[in-house]
């Protein structure tokens, strides 16, 4: 499902040069739910982010469900974004002036296929998947952090995507929080067959997926 | 996908509400300016009653005499005689009238001293232009031929001279002559130069005819072609005839100059050309208001699109979630496109009632005589398309410019 090879992601300036992955090579199977862990600064939300083709890698090849993507144009690697991958974030990243269902309609929004009525149906049945259908017309400022972040899950699923990437999903939340938004990314990953790599330093979190890719100073260490 | 971005544009306007007030701002008063300047051009060169067939009408306003050495110049309106003698049977032209420019003129009735603006024409004036009759009928040929002491007067002087009463058969005074009044019509603005005045009278009650005699004088001459293709021609032939002319004393005076043209083009050869120079100078006269217009608009514009920069800007984070879940570069150039001009016509609408409030008390302010200001269709497109044209302006460029937010330094605000 997602394959790296090789790449390396390297951050010039006119004065410095950082490297940010060297050599990473990873192959995640559809359905697996996997851990990404490392200190601060290690590139796990590096990698992230070339995996959910947000960020282009200085070398080496990615492919999504067999694709190689590196070549992709903008237009096309939105759409691939758009059809293929769902993102959660630490921060929840929910656009305050919209609401609840307003914000888990944006990935829909770019599908052009989509009517109006089809696009607010499959919103709400996210909502629902995430237990949050009674809170559809709520603004995301009178919700929990725990709320926000299911409403940002919600989003992130809304199109069905087959992967899902989570940049430390339960950072901003306290551990109660955490575990309850753990519960629906492990649901989503067993009974829908989600694929999903979550950026964590919490060890009680990766310890409840499938397999554990450990980085430091951008290289893989396991 | 417009409805979200409708949506989320008000969202924003609403939270924004300084930023808000100060766009707004910007673009209506920036509008309510244009739309009084493009209602001023309207009014003064648009098609109106009675200047119905305007754009087949071409008219000599403005005549140049020189001496043999070109060192003496007299400058005026032309003669009777040279259009009389020079100017008829134009090929093209269907038909041709003289009138003098409008002069004050006073009267005394009841004891007061009324002004008035008075003009002298033939029975052809009434037939180029098609003025409104509340009452009446205009003065003919004939009349003009048989020194009939006939007068139509607009409205305005209907009231001054006999109140709500009908005037037609009465007689009124004016520049001490008496003139029976055969008909009433509605008032015609000051800024039309052609058919303007408060009194028109036949040529042949001028005081003395020694304006027959006269190759420069105070008038006028109206064209009306068969169809605009014979302007060129007409204003050809024209120049051939002024090289006809006979001067009764060559050693005096030996050279004329004048040009057949319309209104528009009479003003834009005044700003640019000189009167001895027959071409066109439209091109120059647009250029110039263009330019003035575009000048005017683009401060607001730069200043709105540094506001929209940072306004954008402010809303990175928005964008790297568009971004992720989907959005093309274009795409979201489209939003942000899509919301300046939602602004703008917003503005544009407020523009619209405030320069319908100006004109309306420009109009009342009696400044320019019978001048009706209007926010009529044609000022109406114009104005909306100065709108979009504004909006446009100020939201591509900071569009653009955050389009090509990488997703993830968006993400990271």
């Amino acid at each position: 499902m997602i394959q790296l090879e090789s790449v390396e992601k390297v951050y010039r300036t006119s004065k410095i040069e950082t490297v940010a992955l060297t050599n990473v090579n990873l192959s995640v199977r559809g359905g697996e739910f996997i851990s990404i862990m490392g200190p601060s600064g290690s590139g796990k939300s590096t990698l992230l982010n070339v995996i959910g083709l947000l960020d282009v890698p200085s070398g080496g090849k990615v492919s999504i469900n067999g694709q190689p993507v590196t070549s992709y144009s903008d237009r096309h690697l939105a759409q691939v974004r758009n059809e293929a991958i769902g993102f959660i974030f630490q921060t929840f990243h929910l656009i305050n002036d919209l609401s609840v269902v307003d914000n888990v309609e944006i990935p829909l929004l770019y599908r052009r296929k989509l009517s109006g009525s089809e696009r607010r149906k499959l919103a709400l049945r996210a909502l629902d998947r995430v237990g949050l259908h009674a809170r559809v017309h709520h603004f995301p400022s009178q919700l929990s952090g725990g709320q926000q972040q299911r409403v940002a899950i919600a989003r992130a699923i809304a199109g069905n995507p087959r992967i899902l990437l989570a940049d430390e999903p339960t950072g901003n939340l306290d551990s109660q929080m955490g575990d309850e938004i753990m519960e629906v990314l492990k649901r989503l990953n067993e009974d829908e067959g989600t694929t999903i790599v979550m950026v964590t330093h919490d060890p009680r979190l990766s310890g409840q997926t499938e397999r554990i890719v450990r980085l430091f100073d951008g290289r893989q260490v396991n | 996908m417009l409805k979200n971005y409708i949506k989320i544009a008000f969202k924003v306007f609403l939270r924004r509400k300084f930023f808000t007030f100060i766009s707004l701002f910007a673009i209506s008063f920036t509008l309510v300016v244009l739309m009084v300047a493009v209602a001023f051009l309207d009014h003064t060169f648009g098609k109106q009653p009675p200047e119905n067939k305007q754009d087949r009408t071409l008219c000599v306003f403005h005549m140049v005499m020189k001496t043999p050495d070109g060192g003496g110049t007299w400058s005026s309106g032309g003669g009777y005689k040279f259009f009389d003698r020079y100017a008829r049977n134009l090929n093209g032209v269907e038909k041709m009238s003289l009138c003098t420019e409008t002069e004050p003129v006073f009267s005394y009735h009841n004891g007061e001293k009324i002004q008035s603006y008075l003009k002298r024409t033939d029975g052809e004036f009434w037939q180029i232009l098609e003025f409104t009759f509340l009452e009446g009928a205009p003065f003919t040929s004939d009349d003009e031929k048989n020194v009939n002491f006939v007068a139509v007067i607009n409205d305005a002087t209907r009231k001054k001279f006999f109140g709500d009463e009908s005037a037609a058969g009465k007689t009124i005074e004016a520049d001490g002559q008496r003139f029976r009044v055969v008909g009433v019509v509605a008032n015609v603005p000051y800024l039309r130069r052609t058919p303007f005045a408060d009194i028109w009278v036949p040529i042949s009650t001028m005081k003395t005819n020694n304006y027959r005699g006269e190759l420069m004088g105070n008038f006028n001459a109206l064209f009306l072609a068969r169809s605009r293709s014979d302007f060129l021609a007409i204003k050809d032939e024209f120049q051939v005839r002024l090289k006809q002319v006979e001067f009764p004393d060559p050693r005096e005076w030996n050279q004329m100059y004048g040009v057949a043209e319309t209104y528009f083009e009479n003003t834009s050869r005044s700003a640019f050309g000189r009167q001895e120079n027959y071409q066109s100078q439209n091109a120059k006269f647009l250029a110039a208001l263009i330019g003035a217009m575009i000048l005017f608009m683009l401060l607001p514009t730069i200043n709105l699109i540094n506001i929209n920069v940072s306004r954008i800007m402010e809303r990175a984070s928005e964008i790297g979630v568009r971004k992720a879940f989907g959005a093309s570069s274009w795409t979201l150039v489209w939003q942000f496109v899509v919301e300046n001009v939602l602004l703008t016509l917003i503005g544009g609408a407020i523009g619209f009632a405030l320069s319908r409030f100006v004109l309306q008390a420009i109009t009342k302010s009696g400044f320019f005589p019978y001048a009706e200001f209007h926010l009529n269709y044609r000022v109406f497109l114009y104005g909306l398309a100065l709108a979009i044209f504004f909006g446009l302006m100020s939201g591509v460029y900071p569009a653009w410019k955050m389009s090509r937010l990488h997703p993830v330094q968006a993400l990271k605000g």
